[in-house]
């Protein structure tokens, strides 16, 4: 007998500061009016999808200098707008990427326990650490940490926080206004935490909410971000969503969860995943082609050039041959305020590996960079992206996935009509939400529900 | 009055009304009276319901409390009561919660300025305003509470007794505390000027997004913080969004005269009425914001019934729950209706512009404010009829700023 087919799990990240959002297309709006976002999440939580997912910068990103100009630029604050979706919305989950280096623990456990309240049980927060004084220059405290502190400190963080949301139990407000007894216990909300980054004490001062905890996302790649992950987050937003990629992270990290006493289905893999939607499996083609060209002009080929050559490339052609000069091995200074800056940890061997690939295919500077960084994840017909979408799921690539698109704010409608009603028929994708917190829609049990079970046979 | 001119009220214009919010009224007992729904504080349904109350009598703004630690009889310490409410939401997130259910009403969150980041601040009030359409203000709020900083361990904070509040130390500690709000306050509104209005071209021509030149480093540096900027956040509908902040004495007002848009003060009568306003005008006339209109709130706690002794009686009752007599930093009005429309018209001879009124007892007090007080201003041709205006600047008469940064 077959195993039972795998339930996907489906999420909606509003299109971002970066080059896959197209901000030229005629039908692209505002990636700051809270109209633009009312609508994606209304589509998404139409198409019954997990949640929707905002990400986070800090500061402007610049390049050569100067504030990078290509790319949509700005955004608004992250808790702000998924509070005021919680009120257009009724059951998608509200996920955010909160940097745990320009906070204190005591702030970013009331803002989530507020917007877990404020949504009823729909909060997740991506947990993020950054290290570059560059962003830090907005800060009071700056940004600098040495590399050995930065998952100490994310990890010193992330308990602190949970020490702060399980300082309440839930039963500490009896409100009776016969007896005047608002609380049971003047020390509710007491917690003492004494470590290497983090010394504080007192009472917390939101009661627990529905989740008990938000759901907790982790995005790191490196062996101690997928550590980190494995310990303590449930769900992670992973950059693998190809084949063969995603088993190996799958397992990978699947495979962690024992030694820290976690069960398989206690963290989800969730890749960022791009789409393009067509009639026939053809015309998506030929649309994926021409986005790809959108999401890449010749001025944003140089730019991407430059992350890995180091240095101002502005005199070459973009529709001309890679640059024949080596890349600067220097400290990175072209492009400041980007994390993929640091995916390329051996330039020269990019470069190479780049002009071989250039010249056997005869590819231009903008060529090279559409062909080698921005193909989407599926491309087809609604029918060939629901299948292939499906197929990676039951084949152990993911648990499902976040899906990007790159118009705003309508880039899902089309997804939301087409795919979903076939992942549905397939009876792989939920009709209706069955829960009302984000842990139901994952799958996820209650922070509590291990305590009590325990309780419960002691 | 100085030639800088300061908004100066004329007598016939209408007066501002604003209530602020906090759990279930300012009475330590008002959790317990019918109506409160003690135990729904912490829901989005509670706060929807009360701001719509003051939005049916088109009130121009409410305010939402917030603090850093758990609420507290005391002034400067934890004071372990299980008697009355503790626990609270974020401000900012309840009023972000609430901005799409609502049209017109200003919503103006508290937000401590003392441990917090004010490149956050900047940006979640800037959201507000986004969300709200316009209809974001923020009150600002020092903590010199040595529980709340230990909450954030990042440093200490002088303890103060409030009998010691006039000792030289004490005021010094004070002094430095408004002092970086004050500086918070710069950095928050520079950021908000740190894209200029049309500083998103889209230019399809050039492949450029914005056009850099209209976006500006803020360069702040103080005591306390240095920011860079420019913010993440494009600038807010309202281009400043209200700067609000309640003072008791001179170094609060000089917060509110160098830094605010509206102040909120605490006289008990209409000579002290007089005295503040004149106080925080002329320092206003000496700061950067001279000639910036600045609106002046008297604060007052109301218990109102449309029987005088009825309002004293739920006073008495409320006092007796309690277990002591109702005290306040604000005037305590208990009466009709129509008795706290003579007062406010009274008083605001004395310079005052708008009142923002405490309900004592949310349930009870805000709709005798909304459906009570509201008609009672309206027979004397002092409050609204319908909203006239979509922003809350627009509804407190104040222009949508230039912008500092723009040169054309």
């Amino acid at each position: 007998m077959s195993k039972p087919l795998k339930q996907i799990h489906l999420a909606a990240h509003f299109p971002g500061v970066n080059n896959t959002t197209v901000w030229s297309d005629p039908r692209a709006g505002s990636h700051i009016e809270f109209s633009s976002f009312t609508h994606f999440a209304r589509t998404a939580e139409r198409a019954k999808f997990d949640f929707l997912f905002l990400a986070e910068g800090l500061r402007l990103r610049e390049q050569g200098g100067q504030i990078y100009d290509l790319d949509v630029v700005g955004r608004p604050d992250t808790f702000t707008v998924l509070s005021a979706l919680a009120a257009v919305t009724e059951r998608l989950g509200l996920a955010g990427t909160i940097n745990s280096t320009f906070n204190e623990p005591y702030e970013v456990a009331r803002q989530f326990a507020s917007l877990d309240h404020l949504s009823d049980g729909r909060a997740a927060w991506n947990v993020v650490t950054s290290w570059d004084a560059f962003t830090g220059e907005n800060f009071r405290r700056g940004g600098f940490l040495p590399q050995e502190e930065r998952y100490s400190r994310a990890r010193e963080f992330l308990s602190t926080a949970n020490e702060l949301f399980d300082s309440w139990h839930g039963d500490e407000i009896v409100a009776d206004p016969h007896t005047g007894a608002f609380l049971r216990d003047a020390r509710a909300g007491a917690f003492v935490h004494k470590g290497q980054h983090f010394d504080i004490e007192g009472q917390f001062n939101v009661p627990r909410s529905p989740q008990g905890r938000p759901v907790i996302f982790q995005a790191g790649d490196s062996e101690e971000g997928r550590e980190f992950a494995a310990a303590g987050a449930d769900a992670i937003f992973s950059r693998y969503s190809t084949l063969d990629e995603g088993r190996a992270f799958y397992t990978d990290v699947k495979n962690r969860l024992a030694r820290h006493g976690r069960g398989h289905d206690q963290l989800l893999i969730l890749p960022a995943a791009t789409f393009v939607l067509g009639d026939t499996d053809e015309e998506a083609g030929e649309a994926a082609r021409e986005i790809r060209r959108q999401q890449v002009s010749g001025a944003t080929a140089i730019k991407h050039l430059e992350f890995v050559w180091n240095r101002d490339l502005s005199g070459y052609d973009p529709d001309g041959p890679l640059p024949d000069i080596d890349p600067d091995l220097g400290e990175h200074s072209i492009a400041r305020g980007r994390a993929q800056v640091r995916m390329y940890r051996d330039p020269l061997a990019t470069a190479r590996e780049w002009r071989e690939r250039a010249a056997a295919n005869n590819w231009s500077i903008r060529d090279l960079v559409i062909e080698t960084g921005s193909r989407q994840s599926f491309i087809g017909s609604p029918a060939t992206v629901a299948e292939k979408l499906n197929a990676y799921v039951q084949a152990d690539v993911s648990d499902g996935f976040i899906l990007v698109p790159h118009l705003t704010p309508g880039g899902l409608d089309v997804f939301a009509d087409t795919v979903v009603p076939l992942l549905q028929e397939r009876g792989v994708f939920r009709t209706e939400y069955e829960g009302t917190t984000l842990r139901d829609h994952l799958g996820l049990a209650h922070p509590d529900a291990d305590a009590a079970g325990e309780r419960a046979a002691s | 009055m100085s030639p800088s001119s300061p908004l100066i009220p004329s007598p016939s214009a209408a007066l501002h009304l604003a209530v602020a919010l906090d759990g279930a009224g300012w009475h330590p007992a008002a959790w317990r009276e019918p109506g409160a729904r003690p135990r729904e504080l912490l829901t989005a349904a509670y706060w929807a319901d009360i701001i719509a109350e003051a939005e049916r009598g088109l009130l121009d703004f409410v305010t939402i409390e917030d603090g850093l630690g758990l609420q507290s009889s005391r002034a400067a310490d934890p004071d372990e009561r299980t008697d009355q409410v503790r626990g609270r939401l974020d401000a900012v997130l309840i009023a972000a919660r609430v901005a799409p259910l609502t049209r017109h009403i200003g919503i103006v969150p508290t937000a401590v300025v003392t441990h917090t980041e004010p490149f956050h601040l900047s940006k979640a009030i800037a959201t507000l305003d986004y969300v709200s359409t316009g209809r974001a203000g923020v009150r600002v709020q020092i903590s010199a509470r040595q529980n709340e900083a230990a909450h954030f361990g990042r440093r200490t904070v002088q303890h103060i007794r409030v009998e010691d509040m006039h000792t030289p130390r004490a005021q010094e500690a004070i002094t430095e505390l408004f002092d970086e709000a004050a500086d918070h306050v710069e950095v928050v509104r520079r950021l908000w000027d740190s894209w200029e209005d049309d500083a998103e071209i889209r230019s399809v021509a050039t492949g450029r997004f914005i056009d850099r030149d209209r976006l500006h480093y803020i360069d702040f540096e103080g005591r306390h913080f240095t920011v860079k900027g420019p913010s993440i956040t494009p600038r807010p509908p309202q281009g400043q969004p209200l700067v609000t902040a309640l003072g008791h004495q001179t170094v609060p007002y000089r917060l509110i005269a160098r830094s605010a848009d509206l102040g909120y003060i605490t006289p008990h009568d209409p000579g002290q009425a007089r005295a503040i306003v004149d106080e925080i005008h002329t320092e206003r006339a000496a700061t950067a914001r001279a000639g910036e209109p600045l609106h002046l709130f008297g604060d007052l706690v109301v218990f109102l019934d449309d029987d005088p002794a009825a309002a004293r009686a739920r006073k008495e009752r409320l006092d007796d729950l309690a277990g002591h007599p109702f005290t306040s930093d604000a005037e305590v009005f208990t009466g009709t209706p129509a008795q706290l429309a003579d007062l406010l018209l009274e008083w605001r001879r004395a310079g005052l512009t708008g009142f923002r009124l405490r309900p004592a007892v949310i349930a009870h007090d805000l709709p005798a404010i909304t459906r009570g007080l509201v008609p009672e201003l309206r027979r004397r041709d002092a409050f609204r009829h319908s909203y006239e205006a979509s922003t809350l600047r627009g509804l407190l008469g104040l222009p949508r700023p230039a912008n500092r940064y723009a040169t054309a």
